[in-house]
């Protein structure tokens, strides 16, 4: 195991994070805040309890899930699109390291970033209104699942992207309606039945219901399906990146 | 001499079925500058991607220091430093971050004196702190090379290295590689400037379509194909050439003011003795003359061109 290289590269983009801070820390914390001031405070308070908790706090696991989810996958897809981009993902390739220890870099940081923006809108959000986690152990659980599980997606559309287009397609025509789909300003039991249905569908569901089920006990659907579709989830990202190493598919071909 | 580089039925077809190495067999000796020419698209760039693990190979077999490249990569590529053709830099790093940062990526302890020394070897300590954008083009060029250099490598892979770079730093360059080789870095490089071939390099290899043309020392390959020509600059201007002269196969240029005879050094003779003194019974004078000997360049241009 070449750790000294996974620490590089860990270290590279994490650099790479605090270069940019504004564009990767301030401001999805700006416009998660803004979320907060219209849906929770402005509009939240016309709104009744849902399921027994104020509007305004409900939304709280659904808004660090929607930034935790995009945050991964941009990070991650860019960070690994970029050295394919202007080049110096020759070094990478040449390098003494195995397929497993650059994924563990980029992934590692890529799930990194987006957990630690994950617990300062969580701060934020507390700013705003007042939230009590039943199961902290859990929730961080959810968080560290989704971050590393959406860098690996993320990784898979970096290599795969050939131009800033498709990096862009991918999280914008999918992960976010998907993720305003999912459930992050409502509960799925909310819906009709023909659609709600059709939301079981969409695997984003599971992973609001799971992680705002470790904020307050309520859930969409049984805790152990949310972790047995996050699971899933990761194994199949997880073949995915195993077969474009053994391959060399958009890398070394 | 022990090879450290050996290549077996090298092939690599692309996607598109394009052919760009046909069947290479070629083996790098120890301690040696390899200079390795060939037009544009001849393969040079593949064999080399190849070789360092960018690219991976359709067919056939490489081993570095002993180390097949695919099944024991680590070893095998942890001795080899490789600079690109293209400028591929992290422009928003600074020299010292990302030739630290390369160290890393080849799985070396932190060392700040070797980087610092491999920085000043190539003029860019006083730039270490500086973004590689703020750089000029061949300050870029030697930043990778710093790179490569980074993390002592064995073996380095100079891809154009002299590519855009102006002629005193080319010197300075070529310079640095002698020390390389000084201590004891085997050099492949590819190169456009047939000089920099004929001035730096031991053996020359040549590629045209995708296979090997010719491997061959350089000193041998320059007098086994090399042409001298002797140039006669004459006292008086003359119309055409006496027809006991027609044997010789004589150029008559410059309006008549010179003549020009090329001759092989391998023959057994040379023919210049009995062509002076034919010239001095058909009453031609010259006041001046020279010989010139074919350059690598010429015997470059023959090769791919007949192969």
């Amino acid at each position: 195991m070449n750790f000294r290289a996974v620490r590089a590269i860990y270290l590279f983009e994490m650099a790479r994070t605090w270069r940019t801070l504004l564009q990767s820390i301030v401001s999805p914390v700006v416009s998660t805040s803004l979320y907060f001031v219209v849906f929770g405070t402005a509009i939240g308070s016309r709104i009744d309890h849902v399921e027994g908790v104020s509007y305004g706090t409900f939304i709280v696991p659904g808004l660090v899930m929607l930034s935790v989810l995009t945050q991964s996958i941009a990070n991650a897809s860019f960070g690994i699109y970029f050295p394919k981009f202007v080049g110096t993902i020759y070094e990478i390739l040449s390098a003494p390291i195995s397929y497993f220890e650059i994924v563990l870099g980029y992934v590692g940081a890529a799930a990194t970033k987006s957990i630690i923006l994950g617990l300062i809108i969580l701060a934020t959000a507390g700013l705003f209104v007042p939230l009590h986690i039943h199961h902290p152990i859990w929730m961080l659980s959810f968080l560290v699942l989704t971050a590393i599980t959406f860098s690996l997606f993320g990784f898979i559309i970096g290599i795969w992207a050939d131009g800033f287009e498709k990096l862009q397609m991918i999280p914008m025509l999918v992960v976010t309606p998907l993720t305003f789909l999912g459930g992050s300003f409502y509960s799925v039991n909310m819906l009709p039945q023909g659609w709600r249905t059709v939301a079981l569908l969409n695997p984003v569901v599971y992973l609001i219901s799971g992680f705002r089920w470790s904020f307050f006990e309520i859930a969409d659907v049984s805790v152990g399906l949310s972790i047995f579709m996050i699971s899933t989830f990761l194994a199949i990202c997880m073949f995915m990146i195993w077969w474009i190493f053994r391959t060399g598919y958009r890398l070394k071909n | 001499m022990s090879s450290i580089i050996s290549v077996s039925n090298l092939s690599k077809t692309y996607g598109s079925g394009f052919k760009a190495l046909k069947n290479i067999n070629l083996d790098i000796r120890r301690g040696e500058i390899f200079a390795l020419l060939g037009p544009n698209g001849a393969g040079k760039t593949t064999l080399i991607s190849i070789i360092c693990g960018i690219a991976n190979p359709s067919e056939g077999k490489v081993t570095v220091g002993g180390e097949d490249i695919q099944t024991s990569y680590r070893k095998a590529r942890s001795l080899i430093g490789l600079v690109p053709q293209e400028l591929h830099t992290d422009a928003f790093e600074s020299v010292w971050a990302t030739v630290s940062f390369s160290r890393g990526l080849f799985g070396k302890p932190k060392n700040p004196a070797h980087i610092e020394k491999v920085l000043k070897d190539l003029s860019l300590w006083d730039k270490k702190d500086n973004k590689i954008l703020t750089l000029s083009g061949g300050m870029k060029r030697r930043v990778m090379i710093a790179k490569a250099l980074s993390h002592e490598p064995q073996i380095l892979f100079l891809d154009e290295p002299t590519a855009g770079v102006d002629v005193e730093l080319r010197k300075g360059m070529w310079e640095v590689v002698r020390g390389l080789q000084q201590a004891g870095v085997t050099i492949i490089l590819t190169t456009h400037y047939i000089e920099e071939a004929e001035e730096m390099a031991d053996r020359i290899g040549v590629i045209n379509k995708g296979e090997i043309v010719l491997v061959e020392d350089k000193a041998t390959l320059m007098q086994k194909l090399g042409r001298k020509r002797l140039t006669l600059h004459l006292q008086n201007r003359i119309s055409s050439l006496p027809e006991s002269l027609s044997p010789y196969k004589l150029e008559l240029c410059d309006s008549g003011a010179t003549l020009v005879y090329d001759y092989d050094t391998k023959g057994e003779r040379t023919g210049i003795t009995s062509l002076l003194s034919d010239l001095r019974n058909a009453g031609i004078r010259f006041n001046d003359l020279d010989t010139t000997q074919s350059s690598l360049e010429d015997i470059f241009v023959d090769l791919v061109r007949t192969s």
